[in-house]
């Protein structure tokens, strides 16, 4: 429902509108949002996806927000996301109303996505997957490389390889 | 698993199937558990417990006493050198021949088809397919456990890149323990490059198991690395830093030198101002206690004079040579010749 009482208000929900069936994306960490897109490949398909960024938010400060359009995310697709925006909660929205809800958790390990930043590591010196063990200690995550063993944080990865 | 009997056997075949089933399931529940190092890849220290690395060691000891010369008979170690270490090499070659073993391999890359872009994984695939288990060295960090991916026979790991040298440290705990009588407790100062340098890497953390009092002797641009230093301390390790060794000779009771390399530093002057800080002289040990011992990894340049080599505290031809023992002991036990 719309009200005409707060301008402000009004202008955004314009912008990011409601969808009828799909999902919602929500707490995003700011900036994530097109790495979410690329990991996903949602705008691969025909579905429409709509995204907002750096929205204000009380939890985050700035957040950023993505809707997509009669495609339902699995749990699965969810948790990948999850090394890119560890807060992000997951809406399904089945005829304009939120149908299931829920956190993402995040992956204990996650294949092929990163490219080891060191340089050299045998995975950057042969055809082969990469493999990260993720750990979730303070503040932000640490990827542990599984052959050469060396830890990173987002910051350091330089590449990532969206199938 | 215990074996059966033939009497177990005529015993059972008067038995329903499902009787048999029962029965070979109790033998097997009732057969002594597998060593836990039988067909392992001993890749990275950090895989090995407390209890595990004492098992090396006592193996070790017991091996150094009373050689074994038939324990692997029959059996065959590949030696896959893709960077050249002659010292590693021989120790491994050495250690498998010593045990009755047969060995095969190459010295360095350029006699395999990896010259010819043949992948890592397809050469140790069918290395395997000829060894029982597989000694080897890669210049890239992971190799090892690349490797470990493409064949079912245990990898040693003689060192991959910057990253791990397990032998390397197991000699190290070996030595400390031969030379101390006990791992526990100890007085124990890295000097050199320590932040570059593996060995004192990989040290520093199994020696996390045995409750040391850790100096850290080093120019600051060459410091100990903070995740290492945040691991002595989530395991409650006291650790001190020190630019000159002269400050730990009185209460160390193993100082280990390691080599300061000139192309470390990005700034050559700080190269020239620290170069002969970190050398150890006969007159430094004057301090020392009686049974302080000096361990170095080897081959050294100038950092640990000659001058010291026939005093009581020089260690370190012992400790290239423990190496041996070490590598016999991993070798029986990945193959099962020696158990846990
Ligand atoms: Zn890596």
């Amino acid at each position: 429902m719309t009200t005409f009482s707060h301008p402000t208000k009004d202008l955004r929900s314009f912008k990011v509108f409601t969808i009828e069936e799909g999902t919602v994306i929500d707490h995003i960490d700011a900036g994530q949002a097109l790495n979410i897109i690329r990991v996903l490949d949602l705008a691969g398909n025909d579905t429409i996806v709509t995204v907002g960024l750096n929205l204000p938010s009380k939890k985050l400060g700035h957040k950023d927000l993505i809707k997509v359009e009669f495609r339902n995310l699995t749990p699965d697709e969810a948790n990948k996301l999850a090394i890119f925006a560890p807060h992000s909660s997951i809406n399904i929205i089945k005829n304009y109303e939120v149908a299931d809800k829920f956190l993402v958790t995040v992956p204990k390990s996650i294949e092929r996505l990163i490219v080891c930043p060191n340089p050299s590591c045998i995975s950057n010196a042969e055809k082969m997957d990469t493999m990260f063990h993720v750990s979730n200690g303070g503040e932000h995550l640490k990827f542990t490389c599984h052959y050469c063993e060396k830890k990173f944080q987002h910051d350091d990865i330089l590449e990532y390889k969206y199938s | 698993m215990s074996p059966l009997s033939k009497e177990d056997i005529d015993r059972m075949s008067s038995l329903s199937r499902e009787d048999i089933l029962e029965e070979l399931k109790t033998k097997m529940l009732s057969a002594p558990p597998q060593s836990p190092f039988f067909g392992r890849d001993i890749i990275s220290i950090k895989e090995l417990s407390r209890e595990e690395i004492i098992t090396v060691l006592n193996h070790a000891t017991a091996l150094k006493q009373t050689p074994q010369p038939e324990l692997l008979k029959n059996k065959v170690m590949a030696s896959c050198f893709f960077e050249p270490s002659t010292r590693t090499r021989l120790s491994f070659e050495t250690a498998m021949t010593r045990l009755g073993g047969g060995v095969m391999g190459f010295a360095d890359a350029g006699v395999t088809s990896t010259k010819k872009k043949e992948t890592l994984y397809d050469s140790m695939k069918i290395i395997g397919q000829y060894a029982d288990v597989i000694a080897m060295r890669h210049p890239a960090e992971g190799a090892a456990r690349r490797a470990a991916e493409a064949t079912d026979k245990p990898i040693l790991n003689g060192g991959d890149g910057a990253n791990q040298h397990p032998t390397q440290t197991l000699l190290d705990l070996f030595t400390i323990q031969e030379c101390q009588g006990t791992l526990e407790g100890l007085n124990i100062a890295l000097i050199g490059d320590l932040k570059y340098g593996r060995t004192v890497h990989s040290l520093a953390q199994a020696l996390i198991h045995f409750n040391p009092t850790l100096s850290f002797v080093a120019p600051e641009s060459l410091q100990m690395p903070s995740y290492i230093c945040e691991d002595l301390k989530k395991h409650n390790i006291s650790y001190t830093f020190y630019e000159r060794i002269e400050e730990v000779m009185a209460q160390a009771d193993i100082i280990y030198m390691t080599r300061i390399q000139g192309e470390r530093f990005p700034d050559k002057m700080e190269y020239e101002r620290v170069k002969d800080v970190y050398v150890l002289t006969k007159d430094m040990l004057a301090p020392a206690k009686p049974t302080m011992r000096i361990m170095h990894p080897l081959p050294r340049v100038n950092e640990l004079k000659e001058e010291i080599d026939p005093t009581p505290h020089a260690y370190y031809f012992e400790q290239a040579h423990n190496g041996l023992y070490v590598r016999q002991a991993l070798l029986g036990l990945v193959l099962g010749a020696l158990h846990a």
